[in-house]
């Protein structure tokens, strides 16, 4: 029995949390690689770019839920997410046509284009703030739990509690829907087999019918969407400040190189990597030891990081993955 | 007819094109040849919009094309290869070339969710059209393999089933046969003539291979140092005292020269050189 509540306790603080953030910080680092392998620089406006985006979402949502609009049990803004996600779409053309198609167009250095993107990241930050502010806003309106601790333990009798949120189910479901439709879009579509050509060799891609602007294009509209999707899942799942994309920045870079850059596999499986090692270091086992050995009594927390330090875990998985092995768990590649 | 007028080329101080004018004519097999560093892949680029010019013209069929990009010389159906192959690795053969023509249906977004019917019909065309070509390229039963796994003699032939795809008019081949064994080369060889014959390909081809020039070109232009040295038949290029002067040097050239007269003196008509063609020729071949 205190094995079942000890793995209950897992599932419940370590499980269940880094599973959906992990699918949070995979779609982002989708988008991160995506504008990596085609575009072929590290974009570091993707954090704001999520902000902006589940900032239009917030904003529509406030738009339905005033005209009466709901989804029923589920959260106004998965319904206001297309809207969102044509708002952003139109954002990263705008920016794509004032700003990186010159610099395409002038064959800048790799590292141009990523200071470059740096600008573009305090622009839209202040967009957001702007648009939104920078207060924290809960804008999840829907059903709060699928099963509740109450639930939980009627449903078992155990002792211990498991929580399961609807958002977090939400960031889940959406996650698997929007990864296998890039898949799909990716592999089997002639738009998707062009990107993946113009990623493998442009030179190439250059001499064949495809066409590099419409490429961009796709490109930039899937890494809006992306971007749209992934910030209105964890805005749902946590809540909604300005400043918390700039953050997750480095997470979702991590995740990107872990898995190898430029390679969307590579970016769903560091997605889970990063968020489990995050959640995991940083969860307190002092319960969970209990569980397992009654008769250890341990003083502390039995937590390995205080989660002040959680950036601290990206960062190590980051170093140690450019120091052994650079192209990832899957072998991404390094323009 | 591409015509080269005055072509210089240079980067930095160096002049890997220096003044070069020459012409291909429409429906021939021109070959290009030259010691290393004589000017040519730089001259390619230069025709096919890779590198600007410093100076001069590049005429086709009485069009100016000078410093096109090269996708706007590809809508014009002036294509190339690449001395080291080019492919989408991650692509299979079939998807190779079916991604070659311009203006694909499939290419927008909108279709792609919304205009399936078209694709499809649009799909099945090209597939029908990929799959003779692999079947002309005698490499059918590749069609579903990575290009990454080719070999560099598949990804030679692949190349050319790319020109294929779409209504090329005039082909400039990279060394076409270089890293390529002697039965493939032959199969590429075939393929050559054979698009310049049913299909009125005009082709101009890098190549060092002495036979393969020999067998395949008519005219052969010979550059050195950046110019044009000597235009003619296969035959009569390798008897020029000044190509075998910029291919083996003073030294050999009277050694060469030697050999020559007691064989010319052997046979009234001996073909190709073969001295010439083992010295100069890369010979990794064989």
């Amino acid at each position: 029995m205190e094995l079942i509540n000890a793995l209950v306790a897992v599932t419940n603080y370590v499980i269940i949390p880094a599973t959906a953030y992990g699918a949070q910080l995979a779609l982002g680092a989708l988008g991160v690689t995506l504008i990596y392998s085609i575009l072929r620089f590290s974009n570091f406006a993707h954090g704001d770019t999520m902000a902006f985006g589940t900032g239009v979402v917030i904003l529509i949502t406030w738009g339905f839920q005033a005209m009466g609009i709901s989804f029923g049990p589920l959260p106004t803004a998965l319904l206001a997410l297309p809207f969102g996600i044509a708002v952003t779409a139109a954002l990263m053309l705008g920016t794509d046509k004032v700003v990186y198609q010159y610099y395409r167009k002038v064959r800048a250095a790799p590292v141009v284009m990523v200071m470059v993107s740096v600008g573009v990241m305090f622009v839209m930050n202040a967009l957001t703030r702007f648009l939104i502010g920078v207060d924290q806003i809960n804008f999840d309106d829907g059903t709060r739990f699928v099963i509740n601790a109450r639930q939980w333990r009627d449903m078992t009798g155990l002792h211990e509690p498991l929580t399961l949120r609807s958002t977090q189910v939400i960031t889940v479901v959406t996650a698997i829907i929007t990864v296998a439709a890039l898949f799909w879009f990716l592999g089997k579509t002639r738009t998707g087999k062009s990107m993946r050509a113009f990623s493998d060799n442009e030179d190439l891609a250059l001499l064949s019918g495809i066409d590099p602007n419409k490429v961009v294009a796709v490109t930039w509209i899937i890494t809006g969407a992306l971007a749209t999707i992934a910030g209105t899942l964890y805005g749902l799942d946590k809540s909604f400040k300005a400043f918390t994309y700039f953050q997750l920045l480095l997470p979702i870079f991590a995740s990107a190189i872990v898995g190898g850059i430029g390679n969307p596999v590579g970016a769903i499986a560091g997605g889970f990597v990063i968020s489990f090692s995050e959640v995991g270091l940083t969860y307190a086992w002092k319960k969970v030891a209990t569980y397992l050995v009654p008769s250890w009594e341990p003083d502390g927390l039995v937590q390995l990081l205080s989660t002040d330090y959680k950036y601290a875990v990206s960062f190590t998985i980051l170093i140690l993955v450019l120091i052994f092995k650079p192209t990832g768990l899957f072998k991404g590649k390094i323009v | 007819m591409i015509r080269v007028e005055n072509l210089v080329k240079s980067f930095g101080g160096f002049r890997a094109v220096d003044g070069a004018s020459l012409e291909i004519a429409t429906g021939s097999i021109t070959g290009l040849i030259g010691p290393n560093g004589a000017g040519k892949s730089t001259l390619f680029n230069v025709i096919a919009g890779v590198h600007e010019p410093t100076a001069g013209r590049v005429t086709m069929d009485g069009e100016d094309i000078t410093g096109l990009a090269p996708h706007e010389l590809f809508r014009k159906g002036l294509l190339r290869t690449f001395q080291i192959a080019h492919e989408f690795p991650s692509l299979t053969v079939r998807e190779n070339l079916m991604m070659v023509p311009t203006g694909q249906a499939g290419e927008t977004l909108w279709n792609t969710w919304f205009g399936r019917k078209h694709i499809r019909d649009e799909e099945a065309a090209l597939l029908k059209k990929a799959d003779e070509v692999l079947d002309f390229l005698t490499i059918s039963h590749l069609k579903d393999e990575k290009a990454g796994n080719l070999s560099g003699g598949q990804k030679k032939l692949l190349e050319l089933g790319r020109t294929m795809m779409v209504e090329a008019k005039i082909v400039f081949l990279d060394e076409v046969g270089a890293g390529v064994n002697r039965t493939l080369l032959n199969t590429i060889g075939d393929a050559i003539v054979r698009l310049n014959k049913e299909r009125g390909y005009t082709f101009c081809v890098i190549e060092h291979d002495m036979d393969f020039i020999g067998r395949l070109c008519d005219p052969v232009i010979v550059m050195a140092e950046g110019k044009v040295l000597a235009q003619g038949s296969a035959d009569h290029i390798m008897e020029n005292e000044a190509v075998i002067e910029a291919y083996l040097g003073t030294g050999l050239k009277n050694k060469v020269k030697a050999e020559e007269t007691a064989e010319t003196a052997a046979h009234e008509d001996h073909g190709a050189q073969p001295g010439l063609g083992d010295e100069a020729g890369h010979g990794g071949d064989q």
